[in-house]
């Protein structure tokens, strides 16, 4: 009866662009790609995500410092001048540069934190679904359980007990975003598993693992799409926070919460050492979120 | 409704007390154990040694949780190592506060985003709609430590409106109750972005239902269809998530108590983890899940309210 | 795209079919379509879905429009209410009511006529009510809101109405909400609250799809009998010949959004003129014909495109008259019928078709089945549904899916199985094919006995005996996976096939349900309906199962492709020697498919025989009901002796004896509700469960008929 913590919208299993139907290959991205256009909000969203991964991975290249070195001769004025585009840092590190950097790890720990959520959640989820009974109240209960807890509070007491690495970062994000996608797979898995396509293969013999993995998931995958979209907005933003609370990754390596955590309390001199990581932060974040309105939108419209 | 009590109640306790005893164990078995963490890196090891005899720590775990059980039902939750008082002393202190906050930006939060949630999915694809989905989205991207830059750096550092940290005491000139404007902004951009956004997607769910056409086609004008048979049943779904709402603003506005140096429930918490102040840290857990639930509790009992179908 | 001389030509048409000014004083239409064109414009431009429609409506009148999906008559009548969605518009011509383009009106003025003036009656009245709000609300609102009734008044007026549409016990009606209310009470919901304001045109679009037969029939009787009392006219929108011929003084026909035949009922059901509707009515199971007797002629090829119209005919391309160069050639008016002034039709060749006659009451002689021997026997079956526990342990209520249910099914037969829903038609197909296992009681297959091995249990050899096909054209197959994937992988489960040899078994197969090969590489998303059933039967078909299992295999699909596929059932069964258990609520294709058939109500088999027996001499007072019920495509066909009152009774107000004795017309008394009915049997191997013995049911039948009009 509880009804979903997540958005109904994209709970239901809706049809997903077509051409994501097709095996995976350059062609099949290709007319992905050519969905995605159909909406403005899609494409926005995923302009701004592929501008700041090409950055990412060209963040040694494009660099104009590394990312740690202090330019001591800028601490006295960090502002932005012809050296350091953005301005320094009060420790006279280049902010462009860190940012650069920080995109990088960013868009390492985010998708690697989604994709584990993801796989483990809907493994969860499509047994859940799939089998109910007593798998279900347990898996469902447990994933309750976690749920249930304040996530902030709770990354406060772990990372706090187990030190913050980009591992541990990883792994608590997977842990407490699987109950999410395990919710929305079991509640897509409890109303597939009732089509008749999976009675068909029932008729023929098929294993309970079969039919989850190649009868079910498949048509589950829209949904999917469109919340590790917003699952990787979220992460971004947890990641940042983590970051700005002082139990992210450490120091010194540049992550834009941490950024921002050592310096807004120079915000009345100078606000652009906060002001460019939290604009980074931002449009990367309504990047995914633009992308997640948009593919729902397209897929909506089928 | 006596059968959904009891239910309810049962699943408080059960959830309560399967997290509490993770968060108990945690603290224990987390590295370091709880002697270390309480006397410092530079005690000796038979400091260490001793206290541990000394607390009863190396006895098994569980019969310290029930130990802690008992203690706490009496109303004894330890004491603070970092604040150097008894718990009890600062929790309540700090939620007071937090409470306060979370009051005042639940009470802009719902109205508003109804408002706007409604507005928009009324009319899927409107000028308005498109308005309204780009800023929710928008305003529920920028994180809250970004919002609060963001803020800060208009009002306090170029306008200079607005006070700049939300201390609670009265000072350069500024009223506690200005205090309070930034704060409340920067949660209530971030949160209704998002509620705001569930209740789109509800209300363009069912505009789209048959018996919406049925209103309209009774003759209804589209404002009486609107209010009088689209808004309950769109709120149905989101009510559930409007409450947990009131989970997070007690808990999760650590960041936004943290830009502008409130003395609020999750600063406290901050700061216990950090300094690895077990006592206070299994308190507040405690405090904090049975916020939780209580809401979760709370959203079940106005889904039910709000949908005939699920009653009886 | 269309035509402009057929414009002036229909319009003079209308005109004398009863258009303003017309000669001989008649009053002018109370709703008159003039040459009016609808388009949709989605993202990618313009789709027209009416390209030029004109017909009139008098005042009092019931005029039905008849065609399959997509033909555009459901578009009709949202244009009526000016409710065509953000993106549909009327592009051209006038929609007149009481002489008021409603096309041009303004926002109010509309609004002031619905819910007054013109009122609708929807298709599915479970989605039409509001969930959240108590009927008698909904139904106050009316009168609230057009004629400023105070709430008291206003729930008079609805407790009078409540009334009208017999159902018992309003005042406590209409405290309920619409989920505590069955179909049929929500249909007369539904249509009280239409009706409340007196409406000059009531609009009604497919309002018994989805109703169980004697529930429509109800239904239909009810609304016969509120036209009468209340003058209103009547736009009947519906794919059943069946019930708009019960309702309608005037039928139209549409075919790819036009009028292609249009006249007064009984003209065109007697003498159709145009191929579609004479295509319609060939294709159209009856109770009177069977397989051997008469067989279907399915309409070749299937709905064209919206996109892409021809010149001339719409029809030309599916038509058996078709002549190349006339019918393409230039648009078709609808035009007169020479010597019948108020029928009209669509068709170059119209005078030149060869006469028609229903194809009817030709049954064929019956299978002698008895000295076959039975492949499936289910012998005193049970299937308890037991709701899970709930939280606290508490069980409530279970439900006797299946009670006692004995059947046989012959080699090389069809066994059919009717009944409405909660028959347990569907629970018996699940435990056949071992998706569910039984509670009780046997299943033997061969001589196996499978009623309690689920499928996953069942050997491979056993699976392949026994093999089903589904109800719903859109989800039997995987969106995911291709039809050649779909196919081969059920004959490399069931037959352990080679990679080369699935390749061509599965072309084979393809070939013998009548597909192109080349379908193979195809997702279901671009198949048709019926081609998707095609490929379901040959996916069943892939183990060579000596027992097929259609669960209502063509109940999702229009009647011209529904033909076909129950020829093709009908030719695979009897080519392969299989046996086919055929479930369905359509008595009419049962009638003409089936070689047995059981009648199930609630769990049990209430009658069961020969379908020749059982249709042409129903005993079980049940049957007798359902049959009377069957909405006929004929006119002049008798209209339903026998009206069922009240729903299924819910799961714990069951009786304890006779599943049917709360609604049984023949009730004896509480022996009925008391005790289980004895099987009585007759000759031929008809049995009935009943208490009454059979001459008497007969004597009460007979008695009866004087009665009926």
């Amino acid at each position: 009866m509880t009804p979903p913590l997540v958005d109904s919208a994209t709970v239901q299993p809706v049809a997903l662009p077509r051409a994501r139907v097709a095996p995976l290959g350059l062609r099949a991205l290709g007319r992905g790609l050519l969905r995605v256009t159909e909406s403005r909000a899609a494409t926005i969203g995923l302009v701004i995500v592929l501008l700041w991964v090409l950055a990412a991975l060209l963040a040694p290249v494009l660099s104009p410092y590394p990312p740690n070195a202090n330019d001591f001769g800028a601490v006295a004025s960090p502002t932005p001048s012809r050296a350091h585009w953005l301005g320094t840092d009060h420790l006279g590190r280049d902010i462009l540069a860190r940012i650069l950097w920080g995109a990088r790890t960013v868009l390492t720990v985010a998708p690697l934190a989604v994709l584990g959520a993801t796989l483990l959640g809907a493994l969860v989820g499509l047994s859940a679904g799939y089998y109910r009974g007593w798998v279900d109240l347990v898996l469902s209960r447990a994933g309750d359980i976690i749920l249930t807890f304040p996530v902030i509070i709770l990354y406060m007491i772990v990372l706090a007990a187990f030190g913050s690495s980009a591992g541990n970062i990883i792994a608590v994000l997977t842990l407490t975003k699987a109950p999410i996608i395990a919710r929305i797979v079991r509640g897509l898995t409890l109303e597939l598993r009732e089509r008749e396509y999976v009675a068909a293969a029932k008729m023929r013999g098929e294993s309970g693992l079969y039919i989850m993995v190649a009868e079910i998931l498949p048509n589950a995958r829209g949904p999917l799409l469109v919340d590790m979209c917003l699952r990787m907005g979220y992460t971004i933003v947890l990641i940042g926070v983590l970051g700005f609370l002082g139990i992210g990754l450490p120091p010194p390596d540049p992550d834009w919460g941490g950024m921002v955590k050592d310096t807004y309390g120079m915000m009345s001199v100078w606000p652009h050492m906060s002001l460019y990581p939290c604009a980074a932060i931002s449009s990367l974040v309504i990047g995914f979120n633009l992308l997640a309105v948009g593919l729902r939108e397209i897929a909506l419209r089928d | 409704m006596a059968r959904f009590c009891l239910k309810h109640l049962l699943a408080l306790t059960i959830t309560l007390a399967v997290v509490s005893f993770l968060v108990f164990a945690l603290n224990e078995f987390s590295p370091g154990d709880v002697a270390r963490k309480i006397l410092g890196a530079y005690a000796t090891q038979e400091q260490v040694a001793h206290l541990t005899q000394e607390m009863g720590l190396d006895r098994p775990v569980i019969v310290r949780y029930v130990e802690y059980l008992g203690k706490v039902a009496a109303g004894d939750l330890g004491f603070s190592t970092r604040f150097k008082v008894p718990v009890r002393e600062i929790i309540w202190d700090r939620l007071r506060n937090t409470l306060v906050l979370a009051a005042i930006a639940f009470a802009l939060i719902v109205p508003v985003s109804m408002v706007l949630g409604v507005l928009a999915g009324m009319r899927e694809g409107s000028w308005l709609d498109r308005a309204i989905l780009v800023f929710s989205t928008v305003s529920a991207s920028v994180p809250e430590f970004a919002m609060g830059v963001f803020l800060a750096s208009i009002f306090v550092v170029g306008l200079g409106w607005l006070p700049g940290t939300a201390t609670l005491v009265a000072g350069g000139g500024w009223s506690v109750a200005s205090q309070f404007v930034l704060p409340v902004a920067v949660i209530v951009l971030y949160d209704a972005g998002y509620v705001v956004s569930m209740i789109r997607a509800s209300m363009v769910e069912v505009m789209q239902r048959p018996y919406i056409r049925t209103a309209v086609l009774k003759g209804m004008a589209f404002r009486w269809v609107v209010l009088g048979h689209a808004l309950r049943n769109a709120m149905i779904n989101p009510v559930t998530v409007i409450c947990l709402q009131i989970s997070y603003l007690i808990s999760g506005v650590v960041v936004v108590e943290t830009v502008f140096a409130y003395p609020g429930f999750g600063r406290m918490m901050l700061e216990a983890a950090l300094f690895k102040d077990i006592a206070l840290i299994e308190a507040g857990a405690l405090v904090a899940v049975g916020v939780a639930i209580s809401t979760q509790i709370l959203g079940d009992l106005a889904y039910m309210l709000l949908d005939p179908r699920i009653r009886a | 795209m269309t035509d402009r001389a057929g414009a002036s030509a229909s319009r003079s048409r209308a005109a004398t079919a009863g258009g303003p000014g017309a000669a001989g004083g008649r009053p002018p239409p109370l709703l008159e379509f003039q040459d009016v064109r609808i388009s949709y414009f989605p993202r990618s431009g313009e789709v027209t879905v009416i390209p030029e429609l004109s017909f009139a409506l008098g005042q009092g009148e019931a005029l039905g429009l008849v065609g399959e999906s997509g033909c555009g008559k459901s578009t009709v009548a949202l244009s009526i209410m000016r409710y065509l969605g953000r993106t549909g518009r009327v592009v051209k011509g006038r929609i007149l009511f009481e002489g008021q383009n409603l096309a041009a009106m303004d926002e109010a003025t509309i609004r002031r006529l619905r819910g007054r003036r013109i009122a609708m009656v929807y298709q599915d009245p479970m989605a039409s009510l509001n969930p959240v709000m108590t009927v008698g609300r909904q139904l106050m609102e009316v009168p609230m809101l057009h004629e400023g009734l105070g709430a008291a008044a206003a729930r008079e007026r609805a407790l009078r109405m409540l009334a009208e549409v017999n159902l018992a016990e309003p005042a406590g009606v209409l405290r309920r909400y619409p989920h505590q209310l069955s179909g049929g009470q929500q249909q007369r919901i539904v249509i009280a609250m239409a009706l409340i304001a007196e409406p000059a045109l009531l609009i009604m679009d497919e309002p018994t799809t989805g109703l169980d037969v004697t529930v429509e029939a109800a239904v239909l009787d009810l609304v016969r009998e509120l036209r009468r009392r209340h003058n209103s006219a009547i736009l009947y929108i519906s794919h059943n010949l069946g019930t708009v011929a019960r309702v309608c003084d005037r039928v139209g026909v549409m075919y790819g959004g036009e009028l292609v035949e249009e006249g007064p009922i009984r003209h065109v059901f007697a003498n159709p003129r145009h191929p579609y509707t004479r295509g319609l009515l060939d294709c159209l199971p009856t109770l009177g014909r069977d397989k051997r007797g008469a067989p279907l002629t399915p309409i070749p090829g299937q709905v064209g495109s919206l996109r892409i119209r021809p010149i001339g005919c719409g029809f030309a391309t599916r038509c058996v008259h078709v002549d190349q160069g006339r019918c393409l050639a230039g648009p078709v008016a609808l035009a007169d019928i020479p010597g019948d002034p108020q029928h009209h039709v669509r068709c170059v060749r119209a005078r030149e078709l060869p006469p028609w006659a229903r194809r009817e009451a030709t049954a064929g002689a019956p299978n002698g089945a008895a000295a076959r021997p039975p492949t499936l026997v289910v012998d005193r079956l049970r299937k308890v549904y037991r709701p899970r526990k709930g939280w606290l342990g508490v069980r409530r209520g279970s439900v006797r899916a299946l009670n006692e249910v004995d059947l046989e099914a012959t080699k090389a037969r069809t066994l059919a199985i009717v009944g409405e829903s909660g028959s347990g038609k569907s629970t018996l197909a699940r435990v056949l094919s071992g998706l569910e296992t039984a509670t009780g009681g046997r299943v033997h297959l061969g001589d196996t006995e499978v009623g309690a091995v689920s499928i996953d249990r069942r050997p491979g050899a056993l699976r392949r005996k026994l093999q089903m096909v589904f109800q719903n054209p859109d989800s039997t197959l995987n969106p995911s996976h291709t039809v050649g994937y779909s196919i081969g992988r059920a004959l490399r489960r069931l037959r352990h096939l080679s990679r080369e040899a699935t390749r061509r078994e599965v072309a084979h197969l393809l070939e013998v349900v009548k597909l192109p090969p080349e379908l193979a590489g195809r997702k279901p998303h671009q198949l048709s309906g019926g081609q998707k059933q095609r490929v379901a039967i040959a996916r069943a078909l892939a183990g060579n199962p000596e027992v097929m299992v259609a669960d209502e295999p063509v109940s999702a699909l229009d009647v011209s492709v529904q033909a076909a596929i129950v020829n093709l059932l009908s030719e695979l069964q009897a080519s392969r020697e299989a046996t086919l258990v055929f479930i369905s609520h359509d008595l009419a294709v049962v009638r003409y498919l089936a070689d047995h058939v059981a009648v199930m109500y609630l769990g049990k088999v209430v009658e069961f025989g020969p379908v020749e027996a059982v249709f042409s001499l129903p005993h079980h007072p049940y049957t007798e009901a359902l049959l009377s019920a069957v909405p006929v495509p004929d006119p002049d066909g008798q209209r339903p002796r026998i009206l069922l009152e009240g729903g299924l009774p819910g799961a714990a107000a069951r009786p304890r004896g006779c599943p049917f004795s709360s609604r049984c017309p023949r009730r004896v008394g509480p022996i009925c509700d008391d005790a289980p009915p004895p099987e009585q049997r007759l000759p031929g191997g008809h049995r009935i469960a009943c208490h009454i013995a059979p001459d008497d049911l007969l004597r009460l039948q007979a008695a009866d008929l004087p009665a009926s009009p």
